[in-house]
């Protein structure tokens, strides 16, 4: 869900933008020249990831993909998901330009805490294990971010409280999409590539 | 970059080459990122209703001297407001106020109403003027011209991988697709649809990592230190100070207009 300019009040706004700055310095601190080409590829991945439409009944959503973007980028998952969310609004015209760092904490505050929470799990026991805990970080990763922007809206003013509500209904089958892709996701990464996951080369 | 919805131009063109948009393509690409923070802070800082139509008029008249083509332009536009729609068609009905009219119930207020109208203004306002003014950068000049501006060096590298890498990764994601579809994959609500798409996603990251590792090695190998090349010189011309001015003349005028 992006929001768009002129939706929040001046404090959130700035708030937003504050915390962004924050995450996307602390994520760049994580990178280093071995890594930025990892976190690039990363950071493209999860933009075509989110172009991808998978339907659901009548309707389809699109894939946000954060938890799993937390889970194998760490704090990076800040800078890269931030990335995205400049060229979306650029080129695309997604969302906004003031509401920038808003809209790149509710995405990628949830997906740093799925991964700093869950990524020892991820490695850990057999794959199936492994890609349990996957979904289950996929589901809370878009839970956190439907929270945050609900929070946004309802922190604007009690007029959105109505449609903050609506917007974390409407992500619940959204969660559950997630949580079974990162799920599988995470099987097949196990299987075919375990390295990925283990602690010590860790993004 | 319009080519990841829509078959287009490439992503990176020839360097240096001449953009094709008009007056706005031949302005500084740093003082177009610049103007458009600028004219979005001052457009979100409006707050009355003929200001922001006028501010939205501001955007159709940079639109206009850009050449983009405009059905395609309002088109993104639109698909940005059916985000926004359900949100905004809520407002007269959760925002106290004088009743217009009611729907079982449920009175709708032209508070809220007008609140409504207000952001939706806003948003496609600022939004046009983003695309205008830095959308018609070839993408490779806006990290460029990100990293004139002092934007973090890590940063700048990293959103150039990402540029570069996008339409690499869109054409696997394609060539994957296209042998799930030969293989009579056909997208449903259903279980299997949900872990093919799962292994798809698992796939392409795995791809994406051991490329990435392929990247690294073909770096090192040539000696790459984070430094910057530029192959591009940004120089400030008369041009573009007088339309700097001009646009801030502008925003200026809409402040003024809105305290009217």
């Amino acid at each position: 869900m992006h929001i768009v300019d002129g939706a929040l009040a001046n404090p959130v706004v700035i708030g937003g933008a504050i915390a962004a700055a924050g995450g996307i310095t602390l994520g760049l601190k994580s990178l280093d020249l071995e890594r930025i080409p990892t976190a690039g590829m990363l950071s493209a991945s999860f933009f075509v990831a989110s172009l991808i439409h998978v339907p659901v009944g009548p309707s389809s959503v699109h894939l946000i993909l954060n938890g799993l973007a937390g889970l194998l980028l760490g704090w990076a998952a800040f800078p890269a998901l931030f990335v995205g969310l400049l060229l979306q609004a650029v080129f695309f015209g997604f969302g906004g330009l003031t509401v920038l760092g808003v809209n790149t904490v509710t995405i990628a505050l949830p997906a740093v805490c799925v991964g700093l929470l869950l990524k020892p799990m991820i490695a850990r026991g057999r794959p199936l294990n492994g890609a349990i805990w996957g979904g289950i970080g996929g589901a809370l990763a878009i839970a956190g971010t439907a929270v945050m922007v609900g929070l946004a809206l309802a922190l604007s003013g009690d007029a959105f409280l109505p449609a903050a509500k609506l917007v974390f209904f409407a992500h619940i089958p959204i969660m559950v999409i997630e949580a079974v892709l990162t799920g599988f996701a995470v099987l097949l990464a196990r299987q075919v590539k375990p390295e990925l996951f283990s602690p010590t080369p860790s993004l | 970059m319009a080519h990841v919805l829509e078959p287009r131009a490439k992503t990176l063109s020839e360097a240096g080459a001449e953009a094709p948009y008009g007056l706005i393509g031949a302005l500084d690409p740093r003082m177009r990122i610049v103007l458009a923070c600028v004219f979005a802070i001052v457009t979100v800082a409006l707050s009355t209703i003929s200001a922001l139509i006028a501010a939205l008029s501001v955007s159709a008249c940079l639109l206009l001297l850009s050449r983009l083509p405009i059905r395609r332009t309002l088109k993104r536009m639109a698909m940005m407001d059916s985000f926004i729609i359900g949100m905004l068609l809520l407002l007269p009905f959760t925002m106290p106020g004088d009743a217009i009219f009611s729907i079982f119930g449920f009175a709708a207020s032209w508070q809220g109403l007008w609140k409504a109208v207000e952001i939706a203004l806003t948003a496609n306002a600022v939004i046009l003027a983003l695309m205008v003014l830095v959308g018609t950068q070839e993408p490779v000049t806006l990290g460029q011209a990100l990293h004139r501006l002092r934007c973090p060096d890590v940063l700048v590298h990293l959103l150039m991988f990402t540029i570069r890498y996008i339409e690499v990764l869109r054409e696997e994601y394609l060539r994957l697709r296209g042998a799930m579809k030969t293989r009579g994959f056909r997208p449903g609500t259903n279980w299997h649809t949900y872990r093919s798409f799962g292994y798809l996603v698992g796939m392409m990251l795995v791809r994406a990592i051991e490329r990435s590792e392929r990247i690294l090695a073909a770096m090192k190998c040539r000696g790459f230190s984070g430094q910057f090349l530029l192959l591009q010189d940004f120089a400030l011309t008369r041009r573009d100070y007088a339309f700097a001015l001009m646009l801030c003349a502008i925003c200026a005028g809409l402040l003024y207009l809105d305290t009217l």
